[in-house]
C-alpha cells in the first residue's frame, strides 16, 4: 500500500511542522528575562557557583532555592553592583560562614588532609600494588595453578599473574 | 609472625569501623562559626514590640548576654521555647531575641501565646543582621560577653544538656 504509506509520511511531516510552529509560538510567549543587566547576572552566577548553600549543603548558592540562598544572592548582587571584587565577596562570606561555604577551600593546616588525602591514598595503593606484583614475579611457576582453559599448556606462558 | 597475617584484614576492618562510628557522631549541619572569639557584628535594630525603639550592639556592652535567633514560622523554635522560658525565669543573664525574617504581628502574637522569655526581641525582617551573624538555620543561640565578643554559638534547638553543660558553665566563668 504505497499510497497509504505516503499519506502516513505526510502526516509525520505535518506533525513535525506543527511541532516546530508550536515551539516557536511557545518561545515567543515566554516572558522576557527579568534582569536589566545580563553581565551582572553572569558575574553573579560565576561568584555564587563557588559558594556552598548552608541550608542544602550539596547545592551552590547559585543553584539553591532555599530562602537563605536567595537572600545571599541578593546580597552578592548588591555587592557586585557596588563594584566589589570577587575576593571581597568571598571574604564577606567566609567572615560569616567560615571556609565551609567555599567549594574550593583554601590550603591550610586544617585542610591539608582534604587536599592531599586522596593523593596519599592513591600512592599507598600503588606502593602495595607494586610490592605484591614484584613478589609474585619472583615466585616459581609451580606456585601457580595450571590454566583450566588450556589443559597441558605451560602455565608460565600466561605470565606469572594468571 | 606469618601465622598472624590473616588478622590484617580484621585489623583494617576495625580501623574502618572506628572511623565510620566517629563519622556517625558528627553532624554535618553543625558548621563551626568563624565568629567565635571575634566581636559580634554591629547591628542597630528596632524592638519587635516597638518599631520606634532602637537597640544597637554597643548598648549591650558591659554585660554577658544571650542572643537567641527565632521566628514564628520556625517549628524547632517552638520546640525549644518552653526550655528558654524556664531558663529565663532563673534570670542568670539577659536574653535577647533576634526575630529573624518574621512579620512583626506574627512574632508578637507568637510571644503572647507561648510566653516571652526575652528581655527584648530585635526585629530583623529582611534577615540582614541574621546574615551578619552567620545564621543559616533557626533557632541559633549565641553567648556574647561583656566586651561584645561572641563566645559560643549553638545551632538548632537548645536542649537541657546544652544549657547545663555548655551555656551555664560558660556564663558562670564569664561572670566571675
Amino acid at each position: 500500500m504505497p499510497s497509504y504509506r505516503f499519506a502516513s509520511l505526510r502526516t509525520v511531516w505535518l506533525l513535525c511542522a506543527f511541532l516546530l510552529v508550536g515551539t516557536g509560538a511557545a518561545r515567543a510567549g515566554e516572558a522576557a528575562p527579568a534582569v536589566e543587566d545580563p553581565a551582572l547576572e553572569a558575574r553573579l552566577v560565576e561568584v555564587t557557583a563557588e559558594l556552598r548553600c548552608l541550608v542544602c549543603q550539596n547545592q551552590t548558592i547559585a543553584d539553591s532555592h532555599a530562602d537563605l540562598a536567595v537572600d545571599l544572592r541578593n546580597q552578592v548582587r548588591e555587592m557586585l553592583r557596588r563594584g566589589d571584587s570577587r575576593e571581597q565577596i568571598i571574604e564577606y562570606m567566609t567572615a560569616r560562614y567560615g571556609d565551609f561555604v567555599l567549594y574550593r577551600p583554601p590550603l591550610k593546616e586544617s585542610t591539608a588532609l582534604l587536599w592531599f588525602g586522596p593523593a596519599v591514598l592513591m600512592l599507598g595503593g600503588l606502593v602495595v600494588l607494586v610490592v605484591v606484583l614484584r613478589r609474585r614475579a619472583k615466585l616459581p611457576d609451580e606456585s601457580f595453578e595450571a590454566d583450566d582453559d588450556a589443559p597441558g599448556q605451560n602455565p608460565a606462558a600466561d605470565g606469572p599473574t594468571s | 609472625m606469618k601465622s598472624l597475617k590473616f588478622l590484617i584484614p580484621l585489623a583494617l576492618f576495625g580501623v574502618l569501623a572506628l572511623f565510620l562510628a566517629a563519622g556517625l557522631k558528627l553532624d554535618p549541619r553543625e558548621v563551626p562559626s568563624p565568629l567565635i572569639g571575634k566581636p559580634a557584628p554591629a547591628f542597630k535594630l528596632t524592638r519587635l514590640d516597638d518599631p520606634a525603639a532602637l537597640i544597637s550592639r554597643d548598648d549591650m556592652l558591659g554585660k554577658v548576654w544571650i542572643l537567641n535567633v527565632w521566628a514564628s514560622w520556625c517549628v524547632a523554635c517552638r520546640e525549644e521555647h518552653p526550655l528558654l522560658v524556664q531558663f529565663a525565669k532563673r534570670k542568670l543573664v539577659p536574653i535577647y531575641g533576634l526575630n529573624y525574617k518574621d512579620v512583626r504581628a506574627d512574632g508578637t502574637a507568637w510571644l503572647a501565646r507561648l510566653g516571652n522569655p526575652y528581655d527584648a526581641s530585635l526585629f530583623d525582617g529582611d534577615g540582614r543582621v541574621g546574615i551578619d551573624f552567620g545564621v543559616y538555620g533557626v533557632p541559633e543561640t549565641f553567648v556574647i560577653d561583656g566586651k561584645g565578643v561572641v563566645r559560643l554559638k549553638h545551632i538548632g534547638p537548645l536542649t537541657p544538656e546544652v544549657i547545663r553543660d555548655r551555656i551555664e558553665p560558660l556564663i558562670k566563668s564569664l561572670n566571675t
